[in-house]
């Protein structure tokens, strides 16, 4: 290796791919479209909103959400179900995902780390949540699916609020 | 403009309290008057018992939580001798908290404004730069102000007076129900294992209320009811079990809404229910069937909710703490507890059950603070109206638990709960 900056190998899957998923998933989200956000997973994958900050193994510990595609399934069936009084309706939510940054990379995966600040209205009043959201997209047949989303609050040790949707 | 009976308006008064509390209802200003909060903040939460910790928190010498009693930050510790001690969260010179962390362990708090160290029991442990004091001045007159502690169970309770009965009496027969409750530990003992925080935009009676409550449990929770597979649907069918509430002094009530599930150590040659046949194999590899069928029963939780005046409840399989911040502001916090050495597999399975149910996103906890908001917005309508506490007011006839409960479904602990508040008011 020369001096200077050490280039990793380009990624099988580019940034442009990864931000035009990542976009696509928070885009399906802000406009409460489940059905097509529970397609965009791998059937292994993991939604999870952890409590604490330096988890080691999210299993081992209690989270916000911990979900597999059974929970998720569940947890769309229950929010557009209309007899759940914290989503029916939910709030309405505008989100914004940007400061992109490679954590990891291999043949057919690649993990994104990135900003999501998001303001909900509900009842004449809006909130702000902004997170850490770390995504792990792997490569499968033509495109890409999600395989892991972890979304770290900024206040995520500290008091939140009912949420009536899904970040 | 009719009036239902009873809905006339009460007459003002400036600091009496007992007009606005009935046997069978309480007035809306309980919910919305700030200079009431004020008064319970007082009188109420300076003045019993407060729920600050379970032993488990503070696992070791020099370990330590922050905590609330009342609106007051404190400190909850534990000296080199295994001693607790309740400390307010303020620096004796200038006001200052010594420490703002949730948890951790240290053997001293510094003051970061003028450094005067502290000693986990609260004694003032040194001052920089005495010799700008004038003699007199003697550190032992200001350590941190200290609360009487006692604890039951593992519950540690605090309180700013000396001359109240103690714990053990406060509680009285709710002990024979922490008793129960705590079999969750399937004899490996009870401890925490992480917690949801929310808050809500509403009093915190309104919380209260609502654990004593399990009328609204299948209008509230149809979408966590119909998640679960049909074997555990029938179980959390809540009003259909013949199950009841009762007073148990000074507040305190029990609502058992699974009586089957009363007593964890009981019942445990029943089949093994369908949702924890995977866990009951796994745990089958290192306990015998007698242990598995202890661990497993007490995985599922307890069938009854405790609530404890003013401020803990033991919720089927947690801790409910609230927290009053202001006339309408509460902070809840959903404390997990699992097995204290017991089987990784069991304490899994209970962080699981707790996620599905519990926390801001939870399928039960979000849709009962939706209700408890709206209870506060629709408390802005009718000032002079009444909030009913009326259903279920006679008592059962020729019930297993005796002839002084009343139906699962009744308004009796919340009853209990204000006929309390209505005491501690008047003084």
């Amino acid at each position: 290796m020369s001096d200077g900056i050490a280039l990793a190998a380009p990624p099988c899957i580019t940034l442009q791919d990864a931000a035009e998923f990542i976009w696509r998933e928070a885009d399906l989200l802000d406009r409460h479209d489940y059905y097509p956000w529970l397609a965009l997973w791998t059937e292994g994958g993991r939604y999870v909103i952890p409590i604490e900050r330096d988890a080691a193994d999210y299993a081992a510990v209690l989270n916000v959400v911990y979900d597999d595609a059974g929970m998720r399934a569940a947890r769309v069936k229950r929010l557009i179900s209309g007899f759940s009084m914290s989503s029916a309706p939910a709030a309405r939510t505008i989100r914004t995902v940007s400061r992109f940054v490679v954590t990891d990379s291999g043949t057919d995966t690649v993990t994104v780390r990135a900003a999501q600040n998001l303001t909900e209205y509900k009842y004449g009043r809006t909130r702000v949540m902004a997170a850490d959201v770390t995504y792990r997209l792997v490569r499968q047949g033509d495109g890409l699916k999600l395989d892991q989303k972890v979304v770290q609050l900024i206040n995520s040790d500290d008091a939140q609020h009912g949420i009536g949707y899904l970040l | 403009m009719s009036q239902c009976p009873g809905d006339d308006a009460p007459p003002p008064s400036a600091d009496s309290y007992d007009h606005l509390v009935r046997e069978d209802r309480v007035h809306t200003s309980l919910y919305r008057d700030a200079a009431i909060f004020e008064a319970e903040m007082d009188r109420i939460f300076n003045n019993t018992w407060v729920w600050v910790a379970h032993a488990s928190e503070l696992p070791g010498p020099n370990t330590y939580k922050s905590a609330h009693v009342g609106r007051q930050p404190v400190l909850v510790t534990r000296d080199k001798e295994g001693k607790v001690h309740v400390l307010l969260n303020r620096c004796r010179h200038r006001a200052a908290t010594v420490c703002e962390n949730k948890k951790g362990k240290a053997p001293v708090f510094v003051c970061p404004y003028h450094g005067w160290s502290y000693n986990v029991d609260g004694k003032l442990r040194a001052v920089p730069r005495s010799e700008g004091y004038s003699a007199d001045f003697d550190r032992k007159d200001y350590g941190l102000q200290s609360l009487r502690v006692e604890e039951y169970q593992g519950l540690i309770f605090a309180t700013f007076r000396d001359d109240i009965e103690p714990l053990v009496d406060f509680l009285g027969p709710a002990k024979k129900w922490i008793d129960l409750f705590m079999k969750q530990g399937a004899g490996y003992g009870v401890k925490t294992m992480g917690q949801h925080q929310f808050r809500f935009p509403g009093n915190w009676k309104i919380q209260l209320e609502n654990t004593t409550d399990a009328y609204h449990f299948p209008i509230v929770h149809k979408t966590f009811l119909t998640s679960l597979d049909e074997e555990t649907e029938e179980l959390f069918d809540v009003l259909g079990q013949g199950g009841w509430v009762e007073e148990l002094g000074n507040g305190h009530s029990v609502m058992v809404m699974i009586p089957d599930l009363v007593d964890l150590e009981e019942n445990l040659d029943a089949p093994i229910p369908e949702r924890f046949q995977a866990l009951a194999s796994e745990l089958a590899q290192d306990h015998d069937d007698a242990e598995v069928r202890r661990i497993v029963r007490a995985v599922g939780g307890s069938g009854f909710n405790l609530n404890l005046f003013p401020n803990l409840a033991c919720s089927m399989a947690f801790f409910r703490v609230l927290r009053p911040v202001a006339v309408d502001e509460t902070e809840i916090t959903h404390i997990a507890i699992g097995m204290d050495g017991g089987p990784e597999a069991g304490n899994r399975a209970r962080l699981r059950l707790h996620e599905h149910f519990q926390g801001p996103m939870g399928f039960g906890s979000p849709d009962d603070a939706e209700g408890w908001e709206r209870v506060q917005r629709g408390s802005a309508a009718g000032k002079d109206l009444w909030i009913l506490l009326n259903r279920g007011t006679e008592t059962l006839v020729g019930h297993q638990a005796g002839n002084h409960v009343t139906d699962v479904s009744a308004e009796a602990g919340m009853r209990a709960a204000y006929q309390m508040w209505k005491r501690m008011m008047a003084v």
